[in-house]
């Protein structure tokens, strides 16, 4: 269970990005995080990953008060977490498998157990046949089928996309909500921050509104807009 | 998975290295001329000390040592001897243990250093005060030619201003010393914040993913350890190679002034493993601190 509980954070300007934000995420749910630029999507989802503190509240991750948590244990931390960029954020230089491997490495892992679980991900998403492929010879959807690839091989809790469909046209959006929306079968809790309207109108998933750092509607199932 | 981290670390240090190397010889070489000048400073100094120490040449002192196994008596004959001869004003004995005495006296704090000692290695000595500087070598080749003399020796008061220029140069050289070492620290701290730089899009990703400090800051103190490490290799290379050379030179030009001394200079034998242990401490710390400032700085995600 993630909690955020009366959760303000002012930034040195005194301006509050985020003001007294209260929710809570069940594990396994889909949750869409909607709201305009500087609606203050990005700094929760910050202050999920520990990347910026709280000025007042504290949030729950799972039993574990993540304000608390020293810096050492942060890395720890954000284990729990996967994280899909908007701008996939591959490594160029390394192939599809390495980008993969390369996030398996820096945490865990024996070789063997990589060489087994990498083909798992990329049947996954779709991509067995370009492992040995750089990101530069993909297209932008399927950079971003091979981040959450690397995203889920860690086998994390949550995942957290950032505008994960930002960069892509609509159908390629498509097949990443289809993947997005697999893995959420399988249990992982995945919390979705976006402006594409079409996509929150058309999975009908729970749906936190921001505007300009206030939630104004949290709804179990809804669309982008308040709508009957 | 400790040696895969191991050769991640160490891999990523090198590509970095080799990418930026030009910085990576500026910083280099900021490491190796503070060493350098450390180090002839060091080298001054402690010759410096060594030829007053050594030598105890003067203008009208002359000390002539006794052999170990010669009589109560024969040392007075010898004492009358000397009075007689031409050029000479006066005779003073110095017993061996009188001589120790007073070593201890001159030594002050550091006189616990001859405590160790088993035996008494200072000879018996007379101190023979000449009439005249410029007769002085004549003396000598008498003082010498008499049985039971050990050796001749000049003593000085020039001693005092040697040790005065070498306390000074010591004090020049911390300055300038500590003036360097800010220098080449701030340097290697540029040089990794450009590494910083070039792989930040990296590095941001490893702290997303829960990369441990290992292996996000690993590869950049790694490399500045290297650096540091090169740096004072270099140093004490070029350092031993020149001191050699002067050493070489001094000692073959006046080995026929200096017959049967030690040496005025202390050999390289006798320095180099503590210049290395110095060297290497200060060119690796140089290295760390460097990467610490640049890391702090960047890594705050």
């Amino acid at each position: 269970m993630i909690e955020f509980n009366n959760v303000t954070k002012v930034y040195k300007k005194g301006f509050a990005a985020v003001k007294d934000i209260n929710f809570t995420i069940n594990p396994g749910e889909f949750i869409f995080i909607v709201g305009k630029s500087g609606a203050g999507k990005s700094t929760l989802i910050k202050l999920l990953l520990k990347e910026i503190h709280p000025s007042e509240g504290f949030i729950n991750y799972y039993g574990e008060d993540i304000t608390k948590i020293r810096k050492r244990n942060i890395a720890q931390y954000r284990r729990n977490i996967g994280f899909i960029f908007q701008d996939y954020r591959l490594l160029p230089k390394l192939t599809v498998y390495e980008n993969i491997a390369f996030a398996m490495e820096m945490i865990c892992c024996s070789s063997k157990y990589i060489r087994r679980e990498i083909p798992i991900v990329l049947n996954m998403v779709g991509l067995s046949d370009k492992a040995k492929s750089y990101p530069d010879e993909l297209s932008g959807g399927e950079q971003q089928r091979v981040a959450i690839a690397r995203a889920i091989v860690n086998k994390p809790e949550t995942i957290i996309a950032d505008e994960p469909t930002g960069n892509l046209d609509n159908e390629t959006s498509k097949e990443i909500m289809r993947i997005l929306t697999e893995i959420n079968k399988r249990g992982t809790t995945i919390i979705m921050a976006t402006h594409d309207k079409e996509i929150v109108n058309q999975y009908q998933k729970r749906v936190i509104e921001l505007k300009r750092g206030s939630i104004i509607r949290d709804v179990k199932v809804g669309g982008y807009f308040n709508e009957p | 998975m400790n040696l895969k981290k191991t050769k991640y670390i160490f891999l990523q240090a090198f590509k970095s290295m080799w990418r930026n190397r030009m910085m990576g010889l500026a910083s280099i070489g900021s490491v190796t001329a503070v060493l350098l000048i450390l180090g002839f400073v060091l080298l001054i100094v402690l010759n410096i000390n060594n030829v007053a120490l050594v030598t105890k040449e003067s203008f009208d002192e002359v000390a002539v040592y006794l052999n170990e196994d010669i009589s109560e008596e024969q040392i007075n004959e010898l004492g009358e001897d000397f009075k007689q001869i031409d050029g000479v004003l006066s005779v003073a004995y110095q017993s061996k243990d009188y001589a120790l005495d007073k070593m201890k006296e001159d030594w002050g704090e550091d006189a616990y250093l001859l405590d160790g000692l088993q035996q008494n290695p200072l000879p018996n000595t007379y101190v023979v005060q000449l009439k005249d500087v410029a007769n002085s070598e004549n003396v000598i080749d008498e003082l010498e030619n008499y049985e039971g003399v050990e050796e001749v020796k000049f003593y000085e008061d020039a001693v005092n201003s040697l040790i005065a220029i070498a306390d000074f140069i010591k004090k020049m050289g911390t300055g300038i010393i500590a003036v360097l070492l800010l220098i080449s620290i701030f340097i290697i701290s540029n040089t990794i914040k450009i590494t910083v730089m070039n792989r930040k899009k990296e590095i941001e990703l490893m702290q997303y993913i829960g990369a441990t400090n290992g292996y996000v800051r690993g590869p950049f103190m790694i490399e500045g350890i290297l650096l540091g490490t090169i740096g004072s290799v270099a140093a004490i290379i070029i350092l031993m190679l020149a001191y050699n050379n002067v050493f070489d030179y001094l000692t073959a030009r006046y080995v026929a002034l200096l017959s049967g001394m030690s040496g005025y200079m202390v050999g390289v034998d006798m320095i180099l493993s503590d210049l290395t242990i110095i060297f290497f401490t200060i060119g690796i710390g140089i290295g760390i601190l460097g990467s610490l400032f640049s890391l702090k700085k960047f890594l705050s995600i």
